[in-house]
């Protein structure tokens, strides 16, 4: 452990963060003339400030990132940032928030969750709203290049997978020269995605503002909107068709689209299991939905069930937490089937989150298998993903981040009820988080401020646990991990 | 011809014996003194000692004025550098490699002149595997040879009881499958064979030998017995190369279940196979048997390299209830022992891979020899060239050819179309002719018969 090390990656970290997070909702807010300029300033000095202290009390050290480090930094990068991001909520005078809703609201946005205490969005001054906005999307940077390039080194929940068998970025073990290279390839990739998706969003008929704020937390598959009815408010189905498209490419591994796009080739993408089982999932889930939605007079039309029905449906299962309807009041079991698809999430190395369908595409193989073995109990089955074998120590650490995760629910979820909501809301708010999801069902529906202080402390909790897959945050409250 | 053989193994030790019977000069060179002396011991070769891809060792074997270097042992590579060396060294005009692995298979770049220098590769496990896929393919059939690649195969039957033509004439063939065109080539009754004529009659158990167009060869087989339902379940035991290449190229037709009783192997073959399962245990353990359902299954093969442990498995997997047994075995001393008792099909892997040896010894222009009936009997693919003048077949009907004693013309290929021998089909030149031997003594009267005249030239 080199603490010094860890404290100087985060003030470099905090210095970039107060520019990036502050100074584009500054020159909104110029450009608006809201009124909000000093609360950017304010926040930037601060932060700045805090971030140059601990980088000049640590620039000589040398020291080099060791792998516990890596874990710290993944942690702290989301807890300190998340911190540092809730300083314009606090002291915004539109907004007003306390330190619990400041904090859940930037870490709600950091961790591109997208569930949010405020409500009234539509008449907040544009530059906090854009300051929403962009913390998704930088939050979903992050993950892009955080979880891409250095969970998989870390090997958590059967990730390592991705360093060895994925082609491609994560591929060589050396840390810092990979590091630098991959998160530049897959930075431009979640750039020009977000050019694009804006672009897309333009034509169709937003607004510029509304346009580049929605563009963020499509392609971070966040799910903050500058209104308080969501993408609803627009009530333009080309609008839901052009999110529909961008949250499920963002929901696709990077990885993949780094390497599709190296190599030009579209059948890379049909050639990838887990890009097999995500389409596959989404194309289920969205048949039973519409099915539903249609025969049980939800919507009157086809198109109409079609397109709100398919919307819900991406929007909820890559975790991203757009609504275009109160899909709380549809019928029988959709609301809980969306939480389920939420469950399972989007791909491993999006920005979604979510269980990943990679490892519950593992855990489906391994149930077979299981069956397979009670009928031929000498049998030698492998696990294969995409023709290759996958190892017994793959399947295995998968295997524990079910069981832990699992776990971490059932834990949050009796912390919520001991709170006092009701099971519903519990439940829902418990999965929206840990999963990164954003809206649950019954009171925490549309915005999550009625909830008591304690319960949102633990869905913060519960955020953070989702965001850096269970495990790396578990990890620090080992004592294994701090002895030297 | 002069032929130095690599490798006294099972393979080269009965290349040597074959060869040498039909007057060739035959030198067999292998490492292992005491094989060596053992095979001098009952035929009439002469052999070197020594590592067989060295120069000096492929020198004091005759290297300088051999016509054909046959390298066979159990290395891939000693095999290649051998080829390369006698190319290098002697310019031996034909060197013939066996390769196992299948890696080196997958790209003809690498053998030819400029490269490993070998003119044709042959690799056993794969013809012994698709040896068995063909016999698979076709339920009911003891062997199943191709010709003119598969266009026209030879098929040997046992006739049974309740088949239509079993009692008859075989000129009634004619009547009763008048859009099938056929040719008895021979038919062997209790070990002996008989020429067949059009007033032979076939009797129950008699194992005959036909020759048809591929698509034919059902109807024909439904005249000599009841057709055996296709197979559906395989256990397949040993995953061996051939166990493991024949579960891969028939795993999406068949249920196939393979055992293996090596762990890590086990692991390997799943790793490569998709459909098929792979269970680790002996194939000779009654209870993993009766576990996988043997009683259900339809064909269980036992594959491993053991002569003693296929045998005694596939008896096994008889008793228990398995409808066909095939087994792998080498020595053929077993084989009369065995086979038509409980094991239906015992499969020579030496047999095969000599048979497609044997075309690139034959003189005149023979493309395909399959050896029949543990060697005794032969069936081969001879190209007819020259004309009427130079040739002794080209522009004669079939009735007025000499042919030696034994021998019977199936059938005729000719741009790609399948002609049925009858007495009075002209061959031409360029015709593809299948032959059938039933005895192996005439093979060079019918090569002569095959050889162009002076006049060709």
């Amino acid at each position: 452990m080199h603490a010094s090390i860890v404290v100087k990656i985060l003030g470099i970290l905090l210095m970039l963060f107060s520019v990036l997070a502050n100074l584009p909702p500054l020159i909104v807010s110029f450009l608006y003339d809201d009124g909000m300029s000093p609360v950017f300033l304010n926040s930037f000095f601060i932060i700045f400030g805090i971030g140059l202290l601990m980088w000049l009390s640590t620039i000589r050290s040398r020291t080099e990132l060791g792998l516990r480090d890596g874990f710290l930094v993944v942690t702290l990068f989301w807890a300190v940032l998340g911190s540092a991001g809730s300083l314009p909520f606090m002291f915004s005078s539109a907004v007003e928030l306390s330190i619990t809703d400041a904090v859940f609201e930037s870490l709600s946005g950091l961790t591109t969750t997208g569930a949010t205490v405020i409500s009234g969005l539509d008449t907040l001054p544009k530059s906090i709203l854009f300051y929403r906005q962009q913390l998704q999307w930088l939050g979903g940077m992050g993950i892009i290049v955080l979880a891409m390039a250095l969970l998989p080194m870390l090997g958590i929940g059967g990730m390592q997978l991705y360093r060895a068998e994925s082609p491609g970025p994560v591929k060589d073990n050396k840390l810092v020269p990979r590091l630098a290279e991959t998160a530049k390839a897959l930075w431009y990739i979640y750039l020009s995605l977000t050019v694009v998706c804006a672009l897309a969003y333009w034509i169709v008929g937003m607004d510029l503002f509304d346009a580049i704020s929605h563009s963020f937390t499509t392609v971070a598959i966040g799910g903050f909107s500058t209104h308080d009815l969501s993408l609803g408010y627009f009530d333009n189905p080309a609008i839901e068709v052009v999110a529909i498209i961008f949250m499920f490419i963002a929901g696709v591994n990077f990885a993949l689209h780094f390497t599709a796009w190296q190599k030009r080739k579209i059948s890379h993408y049909l050639n990838d299991p887990e890009f097999q089982f995500y389409s596959f999932i989404l194309v289920s889930v969205s048949i039973v939905t519409v099915s539903v939605l249609y025969f049980s007079d939800v919507y009157s039309s086809l198109f109409e069930s079609a397109i709100k029905g398919v919307f819900q449906v991406v929007s909820m299962a890559t975790t991203t937490g757009f609504a275009t309807a109160d899909f709380n009041s549809w019928p029988l079991f959709l609301p809980y089937m969306l939480l389920y698809a939420a469950i399972i999430g989007a791909c491993a190395g999006s920005t979604g989150g979510g269980m990943k369908v990679i490892r519950i595409l593992l855990i489906f193989k391994q149930g077979i298998r299981e069956v397979q073995r009670l009928i031929h109990p000498r049998a030698v089955i492998p696990i294969k993903l995409g023709g290759r074998p996958v190892s017994d120590r793959i399947v295995e650490s998968v295997w524990g981040f079910f069981a832990v995760y699992v776990m971490a629910f059932m834990v949050m979820l009796l912390a919520l009820l001991a709170t006092g909501l009701d099971i519903i809301t519990a439940f829902s708010a418990v999965g929206a988080c840990i999963n990164n999801l954003g809206p649950g069902l019954a009171n925490v529906a549309v915005t999550y401020g009625e909830l008591p202080v304690t319960a949102k402390w633990i869905l913060c909790f519960a955020m953070l646990l989702g965001r850096l897959e269970i495990f790396t945050l578990l990890v620090l409250f080992t004592p294994m991990f701090w002895k030297r | 011809m002069k032929i130095i053989i690599l490798g006294a193994n099972q393979v080269g030790s009965t290349l040597a014996e074959t060869l040498a019977n039909e007057a060739n000069d035959i030198t067999v060179v292998d490492a292992d003194s005491e094989k060596l002396r053992e095979l001098k011991d009952h035929i009439d070769i002469g052999t070197v000692v020594g590592h067989p891809s060295l120069p000096d060792v492929l020198e004091r074997a005759g290297g300088q004025d051999a016509d054909m270097i046959i390298a066979v042992t159990e290395s891939d590579e000693i095999n290649m550098v051998a080829c390369r060396v006698a190319y290098s060294l002697f310019q031996t005009p034909k060197k013939i490699c066996r390769i196992r692995a299948s890696s080196y298979l997958e790209t003809d770049k690498l053998f030819g002149q400029h490269g490993i220098a070998v003119d044709t590769v042959i690799s056993p496990e794969l013809i012994v595997s698709s040896d068995i896929e063909r016999l698979l393919d076709l339920p009911g059939s003891l062997q199943v040879l191709d010709f003119a690649d598969g266009k026209v195969q030879l098929v040997a039957v046992k006739a049974y009881y309740g088949g239509p033509l079993v009692g008859q004439e075989i000129r009634l063939l004619r009547q009763h499958m008048p859009s099938v065109d056929t040719r008895v080539a021979a038919i062997f009754r209790k070990d002996r064979p008989i020429i067949p004529e059009g007033s032979t009659v076939i009797e129950a158990d008699d194992e005959v030998f036909f020759v048809a167009a591929q698509k034919d060869i059902r109807a024909c087989m439904s005249e000599l017995r009841r057709m055996d339902r296709p197979y559906k379940r395989l256990i397949i035991a040993g995953g061996g190369n051939i166990g493991m290449r024949l579960a891969q190229s028939v795993e999406s037709r068949y249920q196939v279940k393979i055992i293996e009783r090596d762990p890590q192997r086990c692991t390997f073959i799943s790793e490569n196979l998709n459909h098929a399962i792979v269970l680790n245990g002996e194939a000779s353990q009654r209870d993993l048997l009766i576990e996988e359902n043997i009683a259900d299954t339809d064909v269980f093969l036992a594959l491993t390299n053991d002569d003693e442990a296929n045998i005694m498995s596939s008896l096994l997997a008889k008793r228990l209830g398995a409808k066909k047994v095939m087994a792998l075995i080498n020595n053929s001393a077993y084989v009369d022992l065995v086979q038509g008792g409980d094991i239906d099909i015992a499969i020579s892997p030496q047999q095969a891979t000599i048979g497609s040896l044997l075309a690139h010894v034959r003189r005149g222009d023979v493309v395909n020899v399959h050896s029949l009936r543990r060697g005794a009997a032969e069936a081969m693919e001879a190209i007819a060239h020259g004309d009427e003048s130079s040739s002794k077949v080209v522009g004669q009907a079939i009735r007025d050819i000499d042919l030696p004693q034994g021998t019977t013309i199936g059938a005729i290929v000719r741009n790609d179309e399948v002609l049925i021998a009858h007495d009075n089909t002209v061959v031409e030149t360029d015709d593809h002719v299948i032959l059938f031997l039933v005895d192996r003594k005439r093979i060079p009267e019918v090569e002569r018969l095959f050889q162009v005249g002076f006049s060709f030239f």
